[in-house]
């Protein structure tokens, strides 16, 4: 008998039972993570069949998605839109209702939904997670099985502590080697993608593994894992490790001393034995990759920061062709041409993909005595209230602010645009987000995905490069 | 939720250039501005927002579901990786409040082709070439598909038939319009074992409730 992976190690312990019927998985799930956007409906959908919540202390819920990011301590009542603002009541009347930890908007402890959990020590290695919300693959950096769900499925998990499932596929991602010096998580993820496609991994959890992993910090990794979605896996996974540990260590929700030692030796136990069985392997050599920047309307369409933008002229395959035709439009951007150079009048450091105290420490050390170009208006958004506080003790906001950036409260903010940070039409945005489709960040708005350094550079010299 | 059996009904294709548009997002089938709802209804408002309206927010007349012929289409049909993107259950609501019930795609992306079965709308995935043709059919405000999930067909107005799977878990499930929760706590003594196993084995898990 072969090995077992690690995704095949966490799912055999969190099966509860296969429905004989439906030949369906019940997985039992350890962490719900919840935020207002996704889960009004699932909210009413209990009560209207008078339903509770099976494990409210297995649920945690904070305010992120439509947060605004300035003026947070005024809590509801500063919330101009009134769409927002009632379904941040709601969740907040939900939570009551039902018993679940909630860190609402203006406590030091919320900030986005991904951020939070690792930063509280609720994410786990072996643990699995779900949230409405694609984005939850970033819990997988600390090998925990975590993905995003829908609203049923939210209402599901908030019933029963169980989500109806089928099993993956697995994928190995080895990266051999090092990354190069100046080349970080993001642009690994990027290259990847554009490797793989936005489809390449769907119906497999991937497994990053080899030395180029093993080297990133737990905020690297959880960077390379926010982004498995965008390559179509269900999830991502790094097995956990010494660094993961040390990142873990005296979290508040992490835990304490007497029952660590019992769960360390458990989490020494999550890797992927040797002869496992893996469905599909991808090879990267990490020396291979460079800084990486997208230049269309898909997170596949990357490339190094030195290269060109496709010329459809050069492609055959004609759904290929119509696909960068339509992208080079949208993205104003002619065809063939280099991708260094092109300017900029926005630049957004945040999101859940980029928004922690190295991704701010890097884009501080380009902003560090340099002045944000005329041209720009550049935001900073911390992805927790805790994060924007080290910052702060670090005087990493003194240091935006004097270069010209925005210095604001924790939130999703313009990764999606629900609240008012927004792109106007045909706006050019530097973005450490995580999606660039068509009016992600605001209608017509035009998003290039990049790292934190390369941001923060795009917002000093007013272009990308 | 609402079963699937069968559906006859005019199909609308989302192209560009002649070509079905592949990686159609969720932000493009439902954009973010319609998503602080509390409600399930009332979302086909916001359906490819983005693409039906003009920046002044006039009708563009040249979007697929709003010239006359397809007014009321039940099927949609796309390109590759339908539904890639967000997690946003808003998607397939909003498909619903349109009152389409069927989607068919060379693939689609999981999140989305849960939410689909979540909702009653049966996603349905054939080769490319496959979905080009049907696409090509979808001309007149007679031209009627008809889906039959039972016998697992899609019959043309042409009359021609084509087979499609199904995993037949959720064929079942498609059929009788089954409330996935109701069944699950059917199950509640094994997920009580589950929790007691849990709670012995990995004791670090355990939380005490608020
Ligand atoms: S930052 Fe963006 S991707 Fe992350 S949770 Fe918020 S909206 Fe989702």
């Amino acid at each position: 008998m072969s090995g077992k992976t690690l995704y095949d190690k966490i799912w055999d312990a969190h099966l509860v039972h296969t429905d004989p019927a439906s030949g369906d998985a019940l997985i039992y799930i350890d962490l719900h993570l919840i935020h207002e956007v996704t889960t009004p409906q699932a909210f009413s959908g209990l009560k209207a069949n008078a339903r509770r919540v099976r494990r409210p202390e297995l649920t945690l819920a904070v305010a992120d998605h439509n947060t605004p990011t300035e003026n947070q301590a005024a809590g509801l009542e500063g919330v101009r839109d009134e769409a927002a603002r009632n379904q941040l009541a709601a969740l907040t009347r939900n939570v009551a209702e039902h018993g679940i930890e909630f860190f609402p908007m203006g406590d030091v402890r919320n900030g986005i939904v991904h951020v939070v959990g690792p930063e509280q020590g609720r994410t786990q290695p072996g643990m699995t997670i779900v949230c409405g919300d694609s984005h939850t693959s970033t819990h997988g950096a600390f090998g925990a099985l975590a993905h995003g769900i829908g609203t049923s499925e939210v209402e599901h998990v908030l019933a029963t502590q169980t989500l109806r499932t089928q099993k993956s596929r697995n994928m190995a991602i080895e990266v051999s080697g090092q990354l190069r010096e100046g080349v970080t998580a993001k642009d690994l993820a990027l290259h990847l993608i554009s490797v793989i496609g936005t489809a390449g991994g769907t119906g497999h959890v991937m497994e990053y593994r080899g030395d180029a992993v093993r080297a990133l910090s737990m905020e690297g990794r959880m960077t390379l894992c926010n982004l498995s979605i965008e390559g179509g896996a269900r999830a991502g996974l790094i097995a956990p490790d010494e660094t993961t540990f040390e990142y873990m260590k005296g979290r508040p929700a992490a835990p304490k001393a007497g029952a660590w030692e019992a769960a360390e030796a458990h989490w020494r136990t999550l890797f992927s034995d040797p002869d496992a069985k893996w469905d599909r392997v991808v090879e990267i050599r990490g020396e291979d990759v460079e800084p990486t920047v997208t230049w269309g309307t898909s997170p596949e369409q990357a490339i190094p920061l030195s290269g060109n933008v496709p010329d459809p002229a050069t492609i055959n395959d004609p759904a290929h062709k119509a696909a960068v035709e339509r992208a080079l439009h949208y993205m104003d951007l002619a065809p063939g041409a280099p991708i260094s150079g092109t300017p900029v009048q926005r630049v957004f450091i945040g999101s859940c993909t980029n928004s922690r105290i190295e991704d701010l420490r890097a884009a501080a050390k380009i902003a560090q005595g340099a002045q944000v170009a005329d041209s720009v208006r550049a935001m900073v958004v911390p992805g927790s209230g805790l994060v924007r506080a080290q910052a702060e003790a670090e005087g990493l906001d003194k240091v935006f602010t004097e270069a010209g950036f925005e210095w604001r409260e924790p939130g999703c903010s313009m990764c999606l645009g629900m609240n008012p940070d927004i792109l106007a039409p045909g706006e050019r945005c530097a973005s450490t987000s995580n999606r660039n489709f068509e009016g992600r960040q605001g209608r017509g708005g035009r998003t290039h995905l990049m790292s934190p350094t390369l941001a923060a550079r795009a917002a000093i010299t007013g272009v990308i490069g | 939720m609402k079963a699937f059996t069968t559906l006859t009904s005019t199909a609308a294709a989302l192209t560009h250039k002649g070509r079905l548009m592949a990686n159609v997002d969720t932000d493009m089938i439902i954009p973010k501005q319609f998503l602080k709802t509390t409600e399930r209804e009332g979302l086909s408002r916001g359906l490819f927002f983005e693409l039906k309206t003009k920046a002044d927010g006039s009708p563009d007349p040249d979007f697929v579901l709003n010239q006359p012929a397809h007014q009321g289409a039940g099927i949609l049909i796309a390109g590759d990786n339908f539904g890639c993107g967000s997690s946003r259950e808003h998607a397939p609501w909003a498909l619903l409040d349109q009152g389409i019930t069927c989607v068919i795609a060379p693939s689609f992306a999981d999140i989305f082709h849960n939410n689909c079965f979540k909702n009653g709308i049966l996603p349905i995935a054939l080769p490319a070439e496959v979905c080009e043709a049907l696409a090509e059919q979808t001309g007149g405000a007679n031209h009627r598909f008809t889906v039959d999930l039972e016998a697992q067909t899609v019959t043309t107005p042409e009359g021609a038939t084509i087979q499609f799977n199904i995993d037949p878990g959720r064929k079942q499930s498609l059929l009788e319009g089954l409330d996935d929760i109701g069944q699950t706590l059917q199950a509640g003594e094994t997920i009580d074992a589950f929790e007691a196993r849990r709670a012995h084995e990995t004791p670090w898990l355990q939380r005490r409730a608020s």
